[in-house]
């Protein structure tokens, strides 16, 4: 899956400036997550058609960048995700960056993960039978 | 100071040569009243009491104050009927500093420029996209003509108006581009996005001045426009452009033989051969407006010799700072193309920066804008911090003061058509 992330200046306004141009286009945000820092904040987000979007979204000159990332479901119970990162630790993935979201039609928590190296992931992915978006 | 030391031995000019023309700039601002006054105050009176380069350099230094207490035309030395066109510095503060031309000034001033662009190998065959300004500042016209007296064709389209000058590059195959190094960048930026593919152009190379860059914008120039980027010199009280232009080689410009370069430190003293200070220039041969050791504000170095492309003479080195660009930033001097320097050294941000200079209670305080861009890898938080951290360290061992960092989104600083603004100083 790719994520779409965005460079937001610290500039008063600018994040609902490019949320307002998401809702121009037309694009349903299926799970958003916003890194800030001092100086300027990275937004993430998962949409339907993120290729196509990124192009909407430079052609309005917003700085866009694409980044895989895992779309996974959470086991649906308690310690759902602790089981599901741990098994993850033991095939040694390294975590840069998570977030959770729930899909409403099926009440289904999921989890975005960003990780250090793909071809580690991809193997514990089919190792441990994780379902994967 | 030893005048060896300026006129090297076995070149094409000896100092008794030099000597010669300038005692003729000498007589002819004598019969100004203004000069006639200063130069009695050291005792010279006449152009015979010049019998040394020491002599010569004790003539007091021109300034472009003395240029506005004579505005507009109190020091031209040839009566107005002789004048034929008249330029002006921009003049952002005050009055502007106004220069007159002979119908001979312009002739040479054409003979000058073609000569420079001759030897870049420019020939009648190039179209010479001219972006400078065309008006009272002389970057436009004084290209227009030295093209002309070349044979080139000439595209006098001025400055501005970025997509039409992409297309008219385009349809009329020009081959030479001439304008401002930040003028150039924006132009390849906005060829970048215009649909407009580097193939379609015939561009070779460009002649960029009027404001100090740095190498690291050449090598930006030269990477994104595909050309080589040629410096050149010039202003308005000493002529206009082609008072100085690189060739081939690259090392440096080659100062023309109508015009007498010195170095000064800050207290105007006179520095030897290489080393770093005040360009000071004066002109020879010049008959409605002669400069007599005007002060540039331009800091470079001099050297003299014979180049591998055959030119024997005065080289300058590039000009990457201007005097009046000089910020004191608590107590400690800052040039903006310093930060220029560390910034494009360090990769991963564009080379358009601005520094904005504001007071934080009793203290300066100075933040560097940089603008991302797609490439910059900012979704790993960290490792934009990283590198944000690194730019700060790099600037800070640059300047000595500590200074903020600020990363804007690509093309939020604003682009200039001509000469670009690179500070804004909150604290006037």
């Amino acid at each position: 899956m790719l994520q779409l992330s965005i460079f937001l200046e610290n500039a008063k306004g600018r994040l609902a400036e490019v949320i307002s141009l998401l809702a121009e286009f037309n694009v349903n945000l299926r799970a958003l997550s916003l890194a800030d820092t001092k100086d300027y904040g990275v937004l993430r987000i998962i949409v339907d058609e993120p290729e196509a979007t990124t192009e909407k979204l430079r052609e309005r000159k917003v700085v866009v960048s694409l980044t895989p990332v895992w779309v996974l479901k959470v086991p649906d119970r308690a310690g759902g995700l602790a089981e599901m990162l741990n098994q993850l630790v033991k095939q040694d993935v390294v975590v840069e960056y998570m977030y959770a979201f729930v899909e409403k039609e099926h009440e289904q928590a999921q989890v975005v993960i960003r990780v250090k190296d793909q071809d580690i992931m991809e193997k514990a992915v089919q190792k441990i039978n994780l379902t994967v978006k | 100071m030893d005048t060896a030391d300026i006129v090297l031995k076995g070149t094409a000019q000896t100092e008794q040569e030099w000597l010669i023309g300038l005692r003729k700039t000498v007589e002819s601002v004598l019969p100004i009243p203004y000069y006639r006054e200063r130069f009695g105050s050291v005792g010279i009176n006449q152009a015979e009491d010049i019998r040394s380069l020491e002599d010569f350099q004790r003539l007091p230094l021109t300034t472009k104050e003395d240029l506005r207490k004579n505005y507009p035309f109190g020091l031209f030395a040839e009566p107005m009927e002789n004048i034929v066109r008249i330029h002006a510095s921009s003049g952002t503060t005050g009055k502007p500093t106004v220069v007159g031309y002979t119908s001979q000034d312009i002739e040479l001033w054409a003979k000058i420029v073609a000569k420079e662009l001759a030897r870049l190998g420019v020939t009648k065959q190039d179209v010479v996209q001219i972006a400078y300004g065309y008006g009272l500042f002389t970057g436009g016209m004084g290209l227009h003509y030295g093209c002309e007296e070349l044979g080139a064709i000439v595209v006098p389209i001025s400055g501005g108006n970025t997509a039409r000058q992409l297309m008219l590059m385009r349809d009329f195959g020009t081959t030479v581009l001439a304008c401002t190094p930040s003028y150039a960048l924006f132009l390849a930026e906005s060829l970048e996005e215009s649909g407009i593919s580097r193939d379609e152009l015939k561009l070779k190379f460009g002649v960029f001045g009027a404001e100090p860059w740095s190498d690291g914008m050449r090598e930006q120039i030269e990477a994104r426009l595909g050309i080589k980027a040629f410096d050149i010199y010039g202003l308005s009280e000493t002529m206009g452009p082609g008072v100085a232009l690189e060739c081939l080689a690259q090392q440096g410009l080659h100062i023309d033989e109508h015009f007498y370069p010195e170095i000064l430190d800050s207290e105007g003293k006179s520095l030897p051969v290489g080393e770093r200070g005040e360009l000071v220039i004066t002109s020879l041969d010049k008959a409605g407006f002669p400069v007599l050791r005007y002060r540039t504000k331009d800091l470079t170095a001099l050297h003299y010799g014979t180049c591998s492309c055959g030119h024997v003479g005065w080289t300058m080195e590039r000009v990457s700072a201007r005097v009046d660009d000089m910020l004191i930033i608590r107590g400690v001097n800052v040039f903006p193309s310093q930060v220029e320097e560390a910034i494009l050294s360090l990769g991963g941000f564009e080379p358009h920066y601005l520094l904005v200079v504001y007071r934080e209670g009793s203290l300066d305080q100075l933040e560097v804008q940089v603008e991302v861009n797609e490439t910059t890898f900012f979704d790993e938080v960290r490792e934009l911090e990283g590198r944000q951290e690194r730019l700060k360290q790099s600037i800070e061992d640059i300047l000595g003061i500590s200074v903020r960092i600020r990363l804007v989104e690509p093309k939020s600083i604003p682009r200039s058509e001509g000469k670009a603004v690179r500070v804004i100083d909150k604290r006037k």
